[in-house]
């Protein structure tokens, strides 16, 4: 059980859909959420080659409007937020002073003065009191409206067809990484174009009061295209598999974007002054002059999955550890994801095992991701 | 779902058959198999080794965890099922017929193995 299990779980609007619909649930991150409807399997399957249906609204979305808005993102984050077209949306990171990551975002720019950003559910709480905090001086609201909305996610290669006949919005030119308000089943929705799978697809903000109307639309949709709702553990193994990080396996508090090869995501080109900038500078130069351990990708040679938190080893040293670890449906292979020192980190190094319980067994470096779906 | 009557079951979810010739076949229940999710990985003992009831004698690893497996009764090993080494899936498809794991010579049987109606109780499946 977990620790806060005598704390009610918060349920979505789609509870009573996901136990009619025989869902495995499980707690994450205080919610009850939906781990798997049949074989996880099966489901992750569906997503790769059809089309999946996924409950996501244990996600943390939080408003931030008004004159300022752009100038606290910019300070808050360590992205160029004010740089987002209204429209479109950005991957980015909110950091300590200390440079330790806080969370990993989506921030989407709805209007000139209006941002919704994304956080993940276990960290929903710590970015919302970050932005609050952040946003003294700025004439600019934080607003926290987990509440006000219900997500949906349609991932998959025929998930644009089957929404294209729920909605007169633009779909052809919603590229990826944008967001447009709209219709979808008759239901109001912030349409995007982003996801956590590896395959093309589409995240809807709804109201929760909207949530079964819109579940049950996209389902007759997809039913001929084969559809299928998703649950999370399913999720797990597509992000895994797109080589997408998952905070708490590989961000934390403890790495700075620099050590999870993620510098990218800093823009010191940006003016001003932003929460961290002084500790990023010097974690990127100490990333040039002493490189990080390394995430890479790891497949088994055998059957055995490893499991974040295992060693990894060469010549019976301990050289780094597994962060993710699973068997993946697509390769039909164990994978994971692991931080090794920088000399074994180079695709094809041999000589690499991860302990599992005790033996040592051998794995393949390769560069991430596992895979990557044909455009 | 359903527990087969004539089996008896141990409070870790094995299933055991009756003996034939002194020999029992053993596997996990459809229940444990749910709880579990899509099993990918089984470990079974060594054809001749001693298992002993209540004691870990191999693992299953599914998607999000790794289990061990309990040996229902006391006895030595007298066969495994190489199907559900090769094709783990069994476990989920056919945890009563297709996807059985060992068969034991039994010497000590535990007094407190369930009926399937206990078992049912017990485990609310």
């Amino acid at each position: 059980m977990s620790s806060n299990a005598s704390v009610e779980p918060r349920r979505t609007a789609l509870d009573a859909l996901h136990r009619s619909l025989g869902a495995t649930m499980t707690d994450f991150a205080g919610w009850d959420m939906p781990l798997r409807y049949g074989s996880e399997r099966d489901e992750h399957l569906a997503v790769r080659t059809r089309a999946g249906l996924f409950d996501l609204s244990h996600m943390g979305e939080i408003t931030v409007s008004g004159p300022q808005a752009a100038a606290l993102l910019d300070f808050a984050l360590v992205g160029n937020i004010g740089g987002v077209k209204t429209g479109r949306a950005r991957y980015t990171m909110i950091c300590r002073a200390d440079g330790g990551i806080l969370d990993d975002l989506i921030v989407y720019r709805l209007a000139d003065t209006e941002y919704m950003v994304v956080a993940n559910a276990s960290n929903a709480q710590v970015v919302l009191d970050a932005l609050t905090e952040r946003a003294a001086g700025f004439d600019a609201e934080v607003r926290d409206d987990r509440d006000a909305y219900a997500l949906l996610a349609v991932q998959g290669p025929e998930s644009p067809g089957i929404l294209k006949s729920l909605t007169d919005a633009d779909l052809d030119g919603l590229k990826y990484y944008a967001g447009l308000p709209g219709t979808v089943a008759g239901v109001p929705a912030l349409i995007a174009r982003t996801g956590y799978t590896g395959e093309d697809g589409f995240e809807l903000f709804v109201a929760p009061a909207d949530a079964e109307k819109l579940w049950q639309a996209l389902t007759d949709a997809g039913a001929a295209a084969g559809l299928a709702p998703c649950g999370l553990s399913c999720r797990d193994t597509l992000r895994l598999e797109a080589g997408m990080p998952l905070y708490g396996h590989e961000l934390s508090t403890s790495l700075t974007p620099f050590d999870a090869g993620l510098g990218r995501v800093v823009k010191f080109e940006k003016e001003g002054d932003f929460v961290g900038r002084e500790a990023l500078s010097a974690a990127a130069a100490r990333a040039e002059s002493q490189p990080p351990r390394v995430l890479v990708g790891l497949i088994a040679e055998g059957r055995r999955v490893p499991r974040a938190g295992y060693p990894v080893v060469a010549g019976g040293k301990v050289i780094g550890e597994v962060t993710s670890g699973a068997p993946s449906p697509t390769l039909a292979r164990p994978i994971a994801m692991a931080y090794v020192d920088a000399e074994h980190a180079a695709p094809g190094t041999t000589g690499v095992g991860v302990d599992i319980r005790g033996s040592h067994e051998p794995y393949e470096v390769v560069a991430l991701p596992f895979y990557k779906r044909r455009k | 779902m359903s527990n087969p009557q004539e089996l008896r079951y141990s409070k870790e979810h094995e299933w055991l058959s009756g003996a034939e010739d002194g020999v029992s076949t053993v596997g996990i229940t459809e229940h444990a198999a749910n709880a579990l999710g899509d099993v990918v990985y089984v470990q079974l003992p060594e054809v001749g080794a001693a298992v002993t009831a209540g004691e870990t004698c191999g693992e299953l690893e599914s998607t999000k965890s790794v289990s061990d497996l309990y040996s229902p009764v006391t006895g030595e090993i007298t066969e495994i099922n190489q199907d559900v080494v090769d094709d783990p899936a069994l476990v989920n498809t056919a945890p009563f017929e297709g996807g059985w794991l060992f068969k034991v010579r039994v010497t000590d049987e535990p007094k407190d193995l369930l009926s399937a109606a206990e078992y049912a109780e017990f485990s609310g499946s």
